[in-house]
């Protein structure tokens, strides 16, 4: 491997994604995606400077709507699809802290 | 916008002005540095990104859509009034306009149905301006952004409190609201200043409409970025993000205990911790908002979902052509018209009664009195008076023609049902006194109260007040007491 | 069963009726979907519903549209207002979502009948249909082998005549390459030619929804129907397109048609790199000029792709947190629940391209990577706009290979070489699509690829259909 992507940054990245990993999926984790990111270093070899990012591929702008309102969901047909509801509400398992 | 500073004269930080500053608040020496980061609501029918409605106040998550609710293959389209909303503010913040793109920032949270927010980044709408202060200073403003706002939790347990809450409730109403953060420069150095500067935004909120701009209904939240660092030092130390904060009173206490909090660290040979604190109003106090294990890495790219905005010049102009006139400019042309300081005019244009003063002047009121009426005796607005009838009801009192007693019972007439200030007075019998009948009654009160005379003679003026009083309860009010002093000096003179 | 155009003609005539037609498919999928596993689950109820209302439409004397009748099957990752839609994924296992896609408003208001949802890799990940959280799809062709993927179930369902259309995703090659696999023509559009409201995003500057039929002419049909602006997707293209049906037998005369070099060589079978000359032989033959023409960037397509994909699908698959719908695992606080949930919820290949995703976007790799990667996007479609100054469309092979037993590409990089020559159409936006083209070597199908500029659907569906015609004169 020529450690394009450490262990402990697959670690890092798992958990800034909300994902688990055991130390064999760690381990596999690593050495695959080590794989793609020297693939993706193919991309090291081309000069791109002069050439401007693509974010989407159809060139629009200003596609915007009219401020005018649209029905609602159903609540009762949105909360029977949550895992768990109280008082009309989405209820999840207590906060660790502030959102940012 | 023509009485306001040009772009060029912006000025991007404000002056330390220490004799305000730091007085009984920070220990000598130390200066704090403050810079805000203002939500707004805008004042839309319908959310950023879909047709739900932007209502405050409704049955919990009854305004959701696939979209607000961030369902699996649901996209976003922009609202156009919510963009026009963005842009004519930041006009009104002496902003320039400029093409910008939306992107997303990546964090989990379950008041965030996407578990990202879809805001602007690298090119937000509006990018350096500046608000004027009434005190004639300005506030360098860095970035006023458009993005969207997240539900609403209710934390369950705890008394409320998010660290000790036992469950979360979330509504999803608010999720995708749209928002503007107003992000000022970190150039505010006192607590009061920073008042001002959230009070001003509010003006401007209210006079362009782009938001009803209520703080304890949370369309305008606060955040303050707080550091402190030793006076004559230009360096920007470690800074706390303080958040919940939810009024003007509010905002000034948390910025100077935080303020006084890192100056306490500093002074410890401790150092302050980059973090988002929580005000908490009762205790007095902020308190550690997050936990620590969320490092911020929000991995912000461009929402492929949403194509860039590009306004043209011509909408920036018309933009600019249906501003209204803004606070700043409004003090300045109410102070040159009156002739007074511009940190007199603040109250006057706050009440929206500066198009009457300056009416009223340029129909030949005097200046001084109508502002004197703007500011002790309109205190709840105009009414029905209208410019017309002021001007002519100051005319009125400076003739001398009806007392300032009965200028004030005229003039609470107008407001409440309109009229003209002369058939008012006459209907409850303001007429003004026959001179010579004001001089035979105080030749009588003078006959009554020889001590008195004498001494006004001598040149005691405290005793004027004993004949106008005198006088005043003869006539029930009637005289005018200007008139009634100008006799007694005619009568001293004559010896 | 009869194609869709051939089908519709006979429903509005009053020949058969909708409900048996519907009836004929449910009957095929009964017989033989076991063993294939195209659907995760069929729509019996909507199906009778719409199919009775298009026989009241009939005997009514009212049009029901031009795709009456016609049993359709739906990638499981579009949205279908209170049917399951899984994204073959256990996170999001009983969720019935509360609205339809636009493609299924829009299908079903041309008549189309809804049967089922078919399986794909996960989130569209994969190109085998073997990274279902419900087991593999097979190849009707071949069991023991690939459909292909990740719209494996959807290309298999029109194989095995099932149902003469169905539509698929095509986020690099999802469309394509299992039509190629399947023996089947397949179609992915010009980006915002298709709304993508209600298709469960994966790389959403990538993803199109197009359709799998038997035949090109229905194909040109049901593009006629799912595509055209929708207000619900700001990437929507507003103007007009131009239907394609009406020209799709207008031949290539006079075309001049570029085979992409750099997609005709190393990495590519023998066979299948024979057939793709013989296709272009068949077209030179119909009236076209073909010459080779080098698009050098399209090597770089891959390593572009897999940094763009991943990175867009790492904030798109976010909101899989165990809050609002599908499953929960129960934590301590929300962060363990979400942690918990998702690890339990997505299966390795998901993960795996979620985290290289984060990884791509993270604080410090951003420009080296995510960065890069759209600058490589901006060359291929620069490229191919000078290719375009010299031809009118392109061609390739689709698939690099014939289908592949089930379980032979065991590593990730091995299935990710599959997408190698359908990548750079996704890369750029352009329109692409599959068209089978002979046998290889071990009689399976192989499909060769025509590649048109932005919105030239028409044009590359008249080649597809003189494609069509010379492999029927092969046979």
């Amino acid at each position: 491997m020529s450690g394009e992507i450490s262990r402990d940054e697959v670690a890092h990245v798992a958990s800034l994604a909300r994902l688990r990993l055991d130390d064999n999926e760690l381990d596999t984790f690593t050495e695959q995606l080590c794989v793609v990111l020297e693939t993706a270093a193919n991309l090291n070899s081309l000069d791109l400077s002069d050439v401007p990012p693509m974010a989407q591929p159809y060139p629009l702008t200003n596609v915007m709507r009219p401020d005018v309102l649209v029905p609602s969901l159903d609540r009762d047909e949105v909360l029977a699809q949550a895992p768990d509801v109280e008082d009309s509400r989405f209820r999840v398992p207590p906060s660790l802290g502030e959102a940012p | 916008m023509s009485e306001l500073p040009e772009q060029g004269q912006r000025v991007g930080t404000l002056e330390t002005d220490n004799s305000k500053t730091v007085e009984g608040v920070l220990p000598e020496g130390w200066e704090m540095v403050i810079g805000l980061e203002v939500h707004v609501e805008l004042a839309t029918t319908t959310k950023l990104f879909c047709g739900c409605a932007n209502n405050f106040g409704d049955e919990p998550n009854t305004n959701i859509c696939p979209t607000c609710l961030g369902l699996p293959g649901s996209l976003p389209v922009p609202n156009k009034q919510a963009i026009e909303f963005a842009m004519t503010l930041g006009r009104a913040l002496n902003c320039t306009v400029l093409p910008s793109i939306f992107a997303r920032k990546n964090y989990f949270y379950p008041d965030m149905p996407k578990d990202f927010q879809t805001t602007q980044f690298e090119e937000p709408t509006n990018a350096e301006g500046f608000v004027q202060l009434p005190n004639g200073r300005s506030v360098g403003i860095e970035r006023a952004h458009i993005e969207e706002d997240t539900g609403k939790s209710t934390h369950l347990g705890g008394g409320g409190r998010i660290h000790d809450a036992t469950a979360t409730l979330v509504d999803y109403n608010r999720a995708g609201v749209p928002l503007v953060e107003i992000v000022s420069h970190p150039v505010m150095h006192d607590a009061e200043t920073a008042r001002a500067y959230v009070a001003e935004l509010r003006d401007i909120l209210l006079a362009t409409g782009v938001s009803d701009a209520r703080m304890e209904e949370g369309s305008m939240r606060v955040d303050a970025n707080v550091s402190v660092r030793p006076i004559g030092n230009d360096e920007l130390r470690t800074r706390c993000e303080v958040k919940n904060i939810n009024s003007l009173r509010s905002l000034g206490r948390a910025i100077n205990y935080e303020a006084r909090r890192h100056v306490d660290l500093w002074t410890n040979g401790e150092e302050p911790k980059q973090e988002t604190r929580h005000w908490d109003e009762d205790g007095g106090r902020s308190t550690s908002g997050r936990s620590k294990e969320d490092a911020d890495d929000y991995r912000y790219f461009a929402c492929p979902d949403l194509p860039p905005l590009t306004p043209t010049a011509e909408d920036i102009a018309a933009i600019d052509a249906a501003l209204p006139a803004l606070p700043a400019a409004r003090r300045s042309a109410l102070a040159a018209a009156a002739g007074v300081e511009i940190a007199d005019t603040t109250l006057t244009v706050e009440r929206g009664l500066d198009m009457l003063v300056i009416g009223a002047i340029q129909a030949g009121a005097d200046a001084t009195v109508a502002m004197k009426h703007a500011d002790q005796n309109l205190s709840d607005g105009q009414g029905q008076l209208t410019l017309e009838s002021f001007a002519a009801l100051v005319v009125m009192e400076v003739d001398g023609l009806l007392s300032s007693t009965q200028v004030k019972t005229v003039l609470g007439e107008l407001v409440a049902n309109g009229g003209a200030p002369g058939d008012i007075a006459s209907s409850m019998g303001f007429e003004a006194m026959d001179t010579t009948e004001l001089a035979s009654l105080l030749d009588g009160i003078i006959a009554t109260s020889p001590d008195e005379w004498a001494r006004f003679l001598e040149g005691d003026r405290k005793v004027q007040g004993h004949f106008v009083g005198q006088i005043m309860k003869a006539t029930q009010g009637k005289a005018d007491g200007k008139v009634v002093n100008q006799l007694m000096t005619q009568r001293a003179n004559q010896g | 069963m009869s194609g869709a155009q051939e089908l519709a003609a006979s429903i509005r005539s009053g020949v058969q009726s909708a409900v048996a037609v519907a009836d004929a498919s449910f009957g095929a999928i009964n017989e033989r979907d076991d063993e294939i596993h195209a659907f995760l689950h069929l729509t019996k109820q909507r199906a009778q519903i719409q199919a009775q209302a298009v026989d009241d439409a009939v005997a009514n004397g009212n049009d029901p549209g031009p795709l009456a009748g016609v049993p359709i099957a739906i990638k499981d990752n579009m949205c279908t207002r209170g049917e399951p839609t899984t994204c073959s994924s256990k996170i999001l296992e009983g969720w019935r979502p509360p609205y339809d896609a636009t493609v299924i408003g829009r299908l079903e208001a041309a008549g189309a009948v809804i049967v089922g949802k078919t399986n794909l890799d996960e989130f569209a990940m994969g190109s085998s249909t073997e990274n279902s959280a419900f087991g593999p799809t097979r190849n009707p062709h071949d069991t023991t082998r690939v459909p292909g993927g990740s719209s494996g179930g959807s290309a298999a369902a029109v194989a095995a005549d099932f149902v003469p259309l169905s539509l698929g995703s095509d986020t690099g090659g999802s469309i394509r390459q299992p039509a190629a696999l399947c023996g089947v023509v397949g179609v992915k559009p010009t980006y915002g030619a298709v709304s993508r409201y209600g298709l469960i995003a994966f790389a959403s500057s990538l993803d199109q929804i197009g359709p799998f039929a038997q035949n090109v002419t229905d194909a040109a049909l049901c593009f006629d129907v799912i595509s055209g602006h929708d207000p619900m997707d700001a990437t929507s293209i507003p103007n007009p397109l131009t239907p394609t049906l009406p020209t799709v037998n207008d031949g290539v005369a006079g075309m001049r048609i570029g085979l992409v070099d750099e997609l005709m060589g190393e990495g590519i079978d023998d066979d299948v790199i024979a057939r793709t000359n013989q296709a272009a032989e068949a077209l030179t033959a119909a009236g076209a000029t073909v010459e080779r023409v080098s698009i050098p960037a399209t090597i770089y397509g891959l390593a572009a792709y897999y940094l763009i994909a991943p990175a867009e699908a790492s904030s798109n698959l976010a909101r899989f947190d165990g809050v609002r719908y599908g499953q929960r695992v129960e934590g301590q606080n929300v962060a363990a629940m979400n942690v918990a949930t998702r690890s339990a919820g997505f299966g390795d290949e998901v993960k795996r391209r979620i985290m290289l995703g984060t990884y791509a976007l993270s604080s410090g790799y951003y420009d080296a990577y995510y960065g890069k990667a759209q600058r490589v996007r901006t060359l291929i479609a620069n490229e191919f706009a000078t290719a375009y100054e010299s031809f009118d469309l392109l061609l390739s092979p689709t698939s690099p290979s014939t289908a592949f037993e089930i379980g032979a590409k065991s590593d990730p990089m091995a299935l990710y070489m599959c997408d190698v020559c359908t990548i750079p159409s996704n890369l750029a936006g352009h329109p692409a699509m599959s068209v089978p083209f002979g046998v290889g070597d071990d009689g399976l199908p192989v499909g060769v690829q025509i590649l048109a500029p932005m919105l030239e659907e028409a044009r590359m569906f008249k080649a597809a259909k003189a494609l069509e015609d010379a492999a029927k004169g092969m046979s």
